[in-house]
């Protein structure tokens, strides 16, 4: 065991939702940051015996390995239909899937709409960091126009390739969903060098929590998550963490959408 | 469920048989020549005789749908859903996904013809890519050919026993013509079979967790995987491939076919031997994995020529010519675009095989 993993395996052990095996996501990415909060939400929840978690294609691809639950693996895009699936079947059983933006706003976009319009008593967490990151830094349905990735060398055109699409207003714009929200994870670099703000990670343990407790008062649940990925923006980690919130938070701004059933006044 | 006899179409019977034999929930996208099946189903869902039947949903798509089958499946539940060629193609994502994670379920095709949108007749054109795991990645799948409005009833049952024992999606492969037909049957007094489903993803017990997954990052471990599906597909070509055989015995033409193209055989074998000439039929019931060796059977005790009957431009021929090595003459004869051949089709060609 290295140095780094001794200090670090005590506090992921200590969640049973966590199976302590280290993650392959890239230092600095939030899909880690979450698949910690969804631990924690399961574990203060006690729902790890009945959850069923849907594999996702893409980053969160390999979320089955972290998180000590069981898991089923969808195809490309479709994990709201594969959870509608277990769902229907077993009303008792507590589902969710991380899906990235690729996953869950192009390839699968017609799964998460229909899902949301029926009110599927599932929860989605949508990762978004407005790249492929999985395969390498291509073109994702919310990538902001201008952005370089390797597929628009040239910067995202929004004339050849539409602008970027808003997941959060989309499934907002059905009328069953229950609980509607986008949080900025990342952490802000302030502008006194060695200060962090960790806001967006307790806005996200709480609205974590709060779509797994909708889920179980029979609400479809969505949560966008703005994220980062520093190593297919070819930025630094902290430069990616700025670049997120100068070029990505205004064109996805933070906020509860809907709370049908007013989890977060409680 | 009690005995009864009933009087239905090819679809609807096949909805009831599924009904029967305890199916929890079905999937539907609808498409003409199948849609009689999600139909039925929606009628009777709810209804106190199937208390089993918990799901019915319209899903927005096949692929939707294909996989809601996939995530009431890893629940172990009796999950199905039924289209036609169009949408076939669709399942093939979640059936290569099915066959990956060892999902049992049954999809079933009622084949029309043509490759696009073709038309809504009888074709079996669907015969390479039911049989071949018409996905990707290679994968084993189990293709049942019913030929009869009573088999389209009992074929669920056989269909979720192997899907269940084996742990592997099996498609009931029809055609437009059996879906359509109406003919007159009796449901048996069988009670609904259930299966081990301890492999089940429906929450860790302890530190005991069921994932299903078809990823296997490392190389060694995907190579284990597919040598384990491989030899699941060995285990059923060994166990179960069923056929069935009618004058075979002292046959000098062997007419084979399935599903509709079998009822056709079995007139033209009857004509065949008024006109002295000694036909037989081999009617294959598991299109995979193929009865190859009962028909190796059939060369070893001397028939030397056989009439592939089928409703494409020859697919099940190349497994015919396959189980028979070059042992003997295999001719083929069909029709396509929605239309069957008349018996004196297939009388002519076996008179002139038989010359």
């Amino acid at each position: 065991m290295t140095a780094a993993a001794e200090v670090y395996a005590p506090t992921l052990g200590a969640l049973s939702a966590l199976t302590g095996k280290a993650t392959h996501y890239c230092a600095g990415c939030e899909h880690g940051t979450l698949t910690r909060l969804i631990a924690k939400a399961i574990d203060e929840l006690g729902i790890r015996e009945r959850t069923v978690m849907v594999s996702s294609v893409g980053c969160s691809v390999l979320a089955h390995e972290y998180l000590n639950v069981d898991a089923v693996q969808a195809p490309h895009g479709r994990a709201p239909a594969v959870m509608a699936g277990i769902k229907r079947v077993r009303p008792d059983l507590v589902t969710f899937a991380v899906q990235g933006d690729g996953d869950a706003v192009s390839i699968g976009l017609l799964e998460l709409l229909n899902a949301a319009n029926r009110g599927e008593p599932i929860t989605v967490f949508l990762v978004n960091n407005a790249i492929y990151g999985m395969t390498g830094g291509q073109m994702a349905p919310t990538t902001p126009s201008g952005m370089v990735t390797t597929t628009t060398p040239a910067g995202r055109d929004p004339v050849a390739t539409g602008p970027p699409i808003d997941a959060t207003k989309l499934v907002a714009s059905f009328e069953r969903p229950a609980y509607v929200k986008r949080v900025f994870l990342p952490i802000r670099p302030t502008p006194a060098a060695r200060v962090y703000n960790a806001r967006g990670a307790l806005e996200g343990a709480r609205s974590v929590r709060h779509a797994f407790e909708v889920q179980e008062r029979g609400g479809f649940a969505f949560v966008e998550f703005v994220s980062t990925c520093s190593v297919n923006w070819k930025l630094g980690i902290l430069d990616a963490k700025r670049y997120a919130a100068e070029a990505l938070e205004p064109l996805f701004p933070a906020g509860l959408v809907r709370d049908r059933f007013g989890v977060e006044g409680r | 469920m009690t005995e009864e006899r009933a009087f239905l179409k090819g679809n609807e019977a096949l909805a009831y048989g599924a009904l029967r034999t305890g199916l929890n929930a079905y999937f539907a996208y609808p498409i003409t020549p199948s849609s009689e099946i999600p139909e039925t189903l929606a009628a009777e869902w709810g209804r106190p005789e199937y208390p089993a039947f918990k799901v019915f949903l319209q899903a927005a798509s096949e692929l939707e749908a294909i996989s809601m089958v996939i995530g009431a499946a890893a629940t172990g539940a009796k999950a199905m859903t039924a289209t036609s060629g169009p949408g076939f193609s669709l399942k093939q994502e979640g059936l290569s996904y099915a066959a990956g994670m060892e999902l049992p379920m049954l999809v079933v095709d009622v084949n029309r013809a043509g490759p696009g949108l073709g038309n809504l007749g009888p074709e079996q054109t669907d015969y390479f890519q039911a049989t071949r795991g018409g996905g990707h990645g290679g994968y084993p799948t189990v293709v049942l050919a019913p030929a009869s409005v009573p088999e389209m009833a009992s074929f669920p049952a056989l269909g979720f026993d192997l899907a269940f024992r084996y742990r592997t999606p099996v498609v009931l492969l029809a055609d437009a013509f059996l879906g359509q037909l109406k003919e007159d049957l009796s449901f048996p007094d069988v009670p609904a079979p259930t299966y081990d489903v301890s492999w089940a993803a429906t929450g860790a017990r302890g530190d005991e967790r069921h994932v299903l997954s078809s990823l296997n990052l490392e190389l060694m471990d995907q190579s284990r995987h597919s040598h384990h599906l491989l030899d699941k597909r060995l285990r059923i070509a060994e166990q179960e491939p069923r056929a069935e055989e009618v004058d075979t015995d002292d046959a000098e033409v062997v007419l084979v076919a399935y599903g509709i193209c079998a009822r056709l055989a079995r007139r033209a074998v009857r004509l065949l031997r008024s006109r002295s000439v000694r036909a037989g039929l081999f009617r294959p019931i598991t299109l995979a994995p193929f009865p190859a060796r009962r028909l190796r059977g059939l060369l070893e005790a001397g028939r030397r020529k056989f009439l592939v009957v089928e409703l494409n431009a020859g697919q099940m021929v190349e497994d015919v010519r396959l189980a028979v090595e070059g042992g003997a003459e295999v001719r083929s004869v069909g029709e396509m675009g929605g239309l069957l051949p008349s018996s004196l089709d297939l009388v002519r060609a076996g008179e002139a095989m038989a010359r």
